[in-house]
């Protein structure tokens, strides 16, 4: 029992980390209809640039000047503005000039995004596996080690938080401001926002210097998980299956998919794959959403797809 | 005489239902395909066989299947990768254990094993639409990948999980495995996409690729004028995964000669294909062949200009070449979001009033 319980609860801390990746997917496609495959890749452009300022890593030489290391919050707030940077680059010449394309237009040229980040990150980086050392908790919570007698790693606790915290805020976000209202009357109804005066390539900007910053949460989580490398611009791929069992258009539906995800593959991958010969991580969590969107084709909390001729 | 119709006069219903109904169209298309057929072989070296006109048949092929299903039939899969895989372990299953099987017999056999593989990966599309339906074929694509991995009977039981193709005759002339013959290789593939081509052009104008053209502009509309989304959609799947099984057993057992599942049809794969068709054109013939091309020449350009024209280190290359690669792609959505086939059409258009254009 007490074996079961923790390989719950560490499904529910994967999941979480999972959950971290589809809410970037979620805030780009409720925003504008883009289905952002970019968003693996941003999490690792945005890890890489944070860990080069951190250190002090000299662009494209990949040497490092102590000089040049920033402390913690700067080198957090310099990657935010570069991520809004992208943002504001990425929307004045591709998204400005695909503007009524199709959505499998826009996915393709998202993909192209993640070449090219891909390819720039390396270069300017370097690419070798980078840790990255924030001075996030690690190692198991004595908490749960002495009342529970369970092993739980303070990180996964700490990224459970973040993801918590930054569900709040967006929510208080789209909510509560006059930015957020806007955001969602974009996601609504892209011709009645614009003919009620919101500029769409503004909101454009926006969603994606979020969805970048989201990145970065990802991006910090991940890394000081498993290091920074290129494999994590392969958490795209877990993150989809997530996404499309909480539904496109859902920021709650993106966590439970993710916990939903996460415990079912750890007890798959725990109870079921020594009999199949191990490693069905990489597709069972495809399978479990298609099990659950043949039920529910739009997901469980995406919005009710109503079509008519 | 000048490029367009008229004076063009039509005498019979086959005549009027020709594929290429301006003369020039025809001649152009007829010496194309004679200079692919009777000159290319005489000439052909390793390089331009292994390198070049042999990816570029494969990958049209390939992008032929998934524009029949993406293009035509608007469902849109990722799983071309683990499509190509069924075809291409099919085809090595069939060869070994039947060894005298004609291999055209057992390539054609690889792509009905695809095209039933592929029938029940397309079942979740009769419910699922748009991405939701991308993201389950993500689902084909790793089980399937998964499966040639841990299953050993696939492989044979060998130790190194590869597959490689054993020598295997056509016609007398040796087309598989390491000694086989550039010509030859080239020939016997070079027929079987132009036949295929051929058959996937005249599909796509039949009754069947009006359905799916129905079944992809509205599918609910099609329903209501008496289309069955059941076999629009299962057919599409089933064409559309024997083009690929097909271009898999081509792609395993002629052009690279040997594969491992994980290694040769991964995720990049499917994406590659999906490029193609994008960049080519979507929904028709000719941009599969385009945009095969575009990808497949365009990394081989690149590499040439970068490492021997600028004297890059190979490693630094090979991401500058990601960076072009992503940015050219970029760039050609948004001057041509309808693809090269797009291009090529507006030129024809231009030369239908040439030279007199007012």
């Amino acid at each position: 029992m007490l074996f079961f319980v923790e390989v719950v609860i560490s499904g529910l801390t994967a999941g979480v980390m999972y959950a971290l990746v589809a809410l970037g997917f979620v805030l780009i496609f409720k925003a504008s209809g883009v289905f952002n495959f970019a968003q693996g890749v941003l999490a690792l452009f945005a890890g890489l640039t944070l860990h080069g300022l951190l250190t002090g890593t000299v662009p494209f030489v990949h040497t490092v000047n102590p000089a040049w290391a920033m402390p913690a919050w700067l080198a957090i707030l310099t990657t935010i503005a570069i991520m809004i940077l992208l943002a504001i680059v990425w929307e004045r010449l591709v998204l400005a000039n695909l503007v009524n394309q199709e959505h499998i237009i826009l996915f393709m040229a998202t993909l192209g995004l993640a070449y090219v980040l891909e390819g720039a990150g390396d270069i300017i980086w370097g690419s070798d596996v980078k840790v990255l050392d924030l001075g996030l908790p690690q190692g198991a919570s004595d908490y749960f080690l002495d009342t529970f007698n369970l092993y739980v790693e303070k990180l996964e606790l700490f990224a459970a938080a973040t993801a918590g915290v930054l569900v709040v805020v967006l929510a208080l976000f789209f909510n509560k401001t006059r930015i957020g209202r806007a955001l969602r009357a974009v996601a609504d109804d892209h011709q009645a926002a614009l003919s009620v005066g919101i500029s769409l390539r503004t909101i454009w900007v926006i969603v994606w210097s979020v969805a970048g910053i989201v990145a970065l949460v990802a991006g910090i989580m991940w890394g000081a998980k498993s290091g920074i490398q290129f494999s994590l611009s392969l958490i795209a791929l877990k993150a989809l299956p997530v996404l499309i069992l909480g539904g496109f258009t859902s920021i709650p539906g993106a966590i439970v998919g993710g916990l939903i995800i996460g415990v079912g593959e750890k007890i798959a991958e725990v109870y079921m794959g020594p009999y199949v010969g191990g490693a069905i991580e990489n597709w069972f969590a495809y399978m479990l959403a298609l099990v659950f969107l043949l039920f529910r084709p739009q997901g469980l909390f995406g919005e009710k797809i109503i079509e008519r001729v | 005489m000048f490029y367009r119709e008229a004076g063009e006069f039509k005498t019979s219903y086959a005549a009027d239902q020709a594929i290429f109904p301006i003369p020039q169209d025809r001649w152009f298309v007829l010496g194309l395909v004679g200079v692919a057929f009777l000159v290319l072989p005489w000439i052909v070296n390793d390089y331009w066989t292994n390198s070049i006109l042999l990816p570029f048949l494969v990958y049209a092929l390939a992008a032929i299947g998934l524009n029949i299903l993406t293009g035509y039939c608007g469902q849109l899969s990722l799983g071309t990768g683990a499509f190509l895989a069924v075809g291409g372990y099919s085809f090595y299953k069939l060869t070994t254990a039947f060894p005298d099987l004609n291999i055209l017999l057992a390539m054609m056999l690889s792509g009905g094993i695809t095209a039933g593989v592929g029938m029940l990966f397309g079942l979740p599309s009769l419910r699922i639409k748009g991405f939701y339906l991308a993201v389950a074929t993500l689902a084909a694509q790793f089980f399937i990948i998964w499966l040639f991995y841990k299953v050993p009977w696939f492989y044979n039981y060998n130790a190194t999980g590869q597959i490689t193709v054993p020598p295997r005759e056509f016609l007398g002339v040796l087309i598989t495995g390491p000694e086989g013959v550039n010509w030859a290789k080239y020939l016997y593939t070079l027929t079987i996409v132009a036949v295929m081509a051929l058959v996937a052009k005249n599909l796509a104008r039949s009754a069947v690729g009006r359905s799916w053209m129905a079944i992809r502009d509205m599918d609910i509309a099609a329903e209501l004028i008496g289309i069955r989304p059941l076999q629009a959609k299962l057919s599409a799947f089933g064409v559309s995964s024997f083009y690929i099984g097909v271009a898999g057993a081509l792609m395993f057992a002629v052009y690279l000669g040997a594969a491992e599942s994980g290694e040769t049809f991964g995720i990049q794969q499917s994406f590659d294909v999906l490029f193609m068709i994008i960049i080519g054109g979507l929904g028709t013939i000719l941009g599969s062949f385009l945009g095969a091309g575009f990808l497949v020449l365009l990394p081989i350009a690149l590499e040439l200009v970068l490492v021997e024209g600028l004297g890059m280190h190979t490693g630094f290359a090979e991401q500058v070449k990601f960076i072009l690669l992503g940015s050219l792609i970029i760039f050609f959505l948004i001057v041509e979001p309808h693809g090269l086939a797009r291009l090529w059409q507006i030129g024809k258009e231009k030369l239908r009033l040439w030279p007199f254009p007012h």
